[in-house]
């Protein structure tokens, strides 16, 4: 293999890039991103970097020295508009294209939006433009603020916004948020963080429509399925985020809810591997900042190999900080696992429980017990090690 | 001189958190006492709350790992140096010398 090119210059894509390198390959090395930006850090533009504590620069994800190593041509602002796999050639806007002989697919995902037009004052948080845009209205003073989708990243900008000492609202659909990652108890206890904090959560509603007026047709209100009008300055929309493979359409490649791959991340073409978020491995995609840097060296492992010879089969892992509060969540949990909390207290916002199943450990979430949570996911992780074949 | 606990109540495998500006982690790894800045150059979380094996030191957070013996990452997703600090034990009290501002790791 003499060239690979690297779709996607966020977390997985450099992390791919990365194991290229590690792994001996050293031929020419493309990557190509989007975002005019090199990798940076998604995880603090809804926490600190939205509160001003953390700078664009301390969000890199490669410094200068490393970037000098990867040896990478780096396409930047630049957007992949196909995959003509007969031909080993990527599509570029402004109808450029590029030959190469491997592709390693990390075009990551995007936010899912409401339907109807985006006035002013109404965001979505997925880029550091996004979050640089959505900073630029919070800093104006305080404003009414309704976050739409009341999930991690609805909950962790809720929270930014009540320490910036906006007024927040949180809009949910469901009966109640967080109920597909934690299940319900563990949910209503997460969820139960926003009123510890002033902020009102609505459930069991969607959102009609936003209201806009005047000349700049800047947001005024949401209007709920239910009638209700709630004013609001500014509105931001977390609602989950779709798998971004609308460039792959006519590649041949099977989509369906990201690229479907196998354990080790290849595609049906060999040639091709995916990674992060738009990767749909096994069966599962995974939408954790963990996942995709697990993935990337495997799936470059196998691309190298020119056939699966690696598979991953991680413990998946997230965190999430809001309030003051740090959420950590490792495990499988199935619908049904029922949560012991062993130590702490949920009443006090700081306990570890596990989840179980037939009486076996099957998931653990803490939150502010950040030691123990790491005991108890290692413990996870080498009771599944004998899963892996 | 900041004094920390007493070396009977750190026992090995054990760490500690003193809060200074900015905190410092103690740990007490294979016979051996190290400390080190207790923030993660990646992002913030506390490494005095990490997981130590040897000597060296895993985030809670992100799994990058620290060599207490000279602060420097082996692992992504750090890419920065924690500093070191001296460390020493007067009268079963443990102590650390706090490094100077422009100390070991830029």
């Amino acid at each position: 293999m003499k060239s690979v090119a690297v779709i996607g210059a966020s977390l997985a894509g450099l992390y791919a890039a990365r194991a290229l390198r590690a792994q001996g390959f050293d031929g020419r090395l493309v990557i190509v991103g989007d975002e005019r930006h090199r990798p940076y850090d998604r995880p603090p533009l809804s926490k600190d970097f939205l509160t001003g504590t953390t700078g664009q620069d301390q969000l890199a994800l490669a410094d200068a020295e490393e970037i000098a190593e990867l040896d990478a041509e780096w396409l930047l602002g630049t957007e992949a508009t196909g995959l003509d796999t007969g031909g080993r050639t990527v599509l570029l806007d402004g109808g450029r294209s590029l030959t190469t002989d491997g592709v390693v697919i990390a075009t990551g995902a995007a936010p899912r939006r409401l339907p109807g037009p985006v006035p002013a004052g109404a965001h979505t948080l997925r880029t550091l433009d996004d979050a640089q845009a959505l900073r630029a209205d919070l800093t104006r003073g305080p404003v009414r603020v309704v976050v739409i989708g009341g999930g991690f990243i609805g909950a962790e900008v809720a929270s930014s916004c009540t320490a910036l000492g906006h007024h927040v609202t949180v809009v949910e659909a469901a009966p109640l948020p967080l109920v597909p990652q934690l299940g319900d108890t563990m949910a209503g206890i997460c969820s139960a963080l926003h009123a510890d904090h002033g902020v009102t959560l609505l459930t069991g509603t969607g959102v009609a429509r936003l209201h806009s007026g005047g000349a700049a047709h800047h947001v005024t209100g949401v209007e709920l399925a239910d009638g209700r009008l709630l004013p609001a300055d500014v509105v931001v929309t977390g609602i989950g985020v779709r798998p971004r493979t609308a460039w792959l359409a006519g590649s041949g490649l099977p989509l369906d809810d990201g690229v479907r791959c196998d354990a080790g991340g290849v595609t049906p073409l060999p040639q091709v591997v995916a990674v992060g978020d738009v990767a749909r491995v096994a069966g599962t995609r995974s939408e954790h900042w963990t996942s995709a840097t697990e993935q990337a060296a495997t799936a470059v492992e196998n691309l190298l190999a020119g056939s699966t010879v690696a598979t991953h089969r991680n413990l998946p892992y997230f965190w999430s900080d809001q309030y003051g509060v740090r959420i950590q969540f490792a495990g499988r949990r199935l619908p049904g696992d029922t949560p012991r909390v062993l130590e702490g207290s949920p009443e006090d916002r700081s306990f570890l429980a596990c989840y179980e199943r037939d009486g076996h450990p099957t998931a653990v979430l803490a939150l502010n017990r950040p030691r123990p949570f790491m005991r108890h996911r290692r413990a996870l992780a080498r009771a599944a090690e004998p899963a892996i074949t | 001189m900041i004094p920390v606990c007493r070396l009977a109540d750190l026992p090995t495998g054990e760490s500690v958190r003193i809060d200074t500006a900015p905190p410092i982690a103690v740990f007490h790894a294979e016979g051996q006492l190290y400390a080190i800045d207790d923030t993660c150059t990646h992002q913030d979380a506390s490494l005095a709350d990490g997981w130590l094996e040897g000597c060296l030191v895993e985030c809670p957070l992100h799994a990058a790992t620290f060599d207490l013996r000279t602060g420097a990452p082996t692992c992504l997703p750090a890419r920065r140096a924690v500093r070191t600090h001296p460390v020493t034990v007067e009268d079963g009290m443990i102590y650390v010398q706090h490094a100077a501002e422009e100390g070991t790791a830029a």
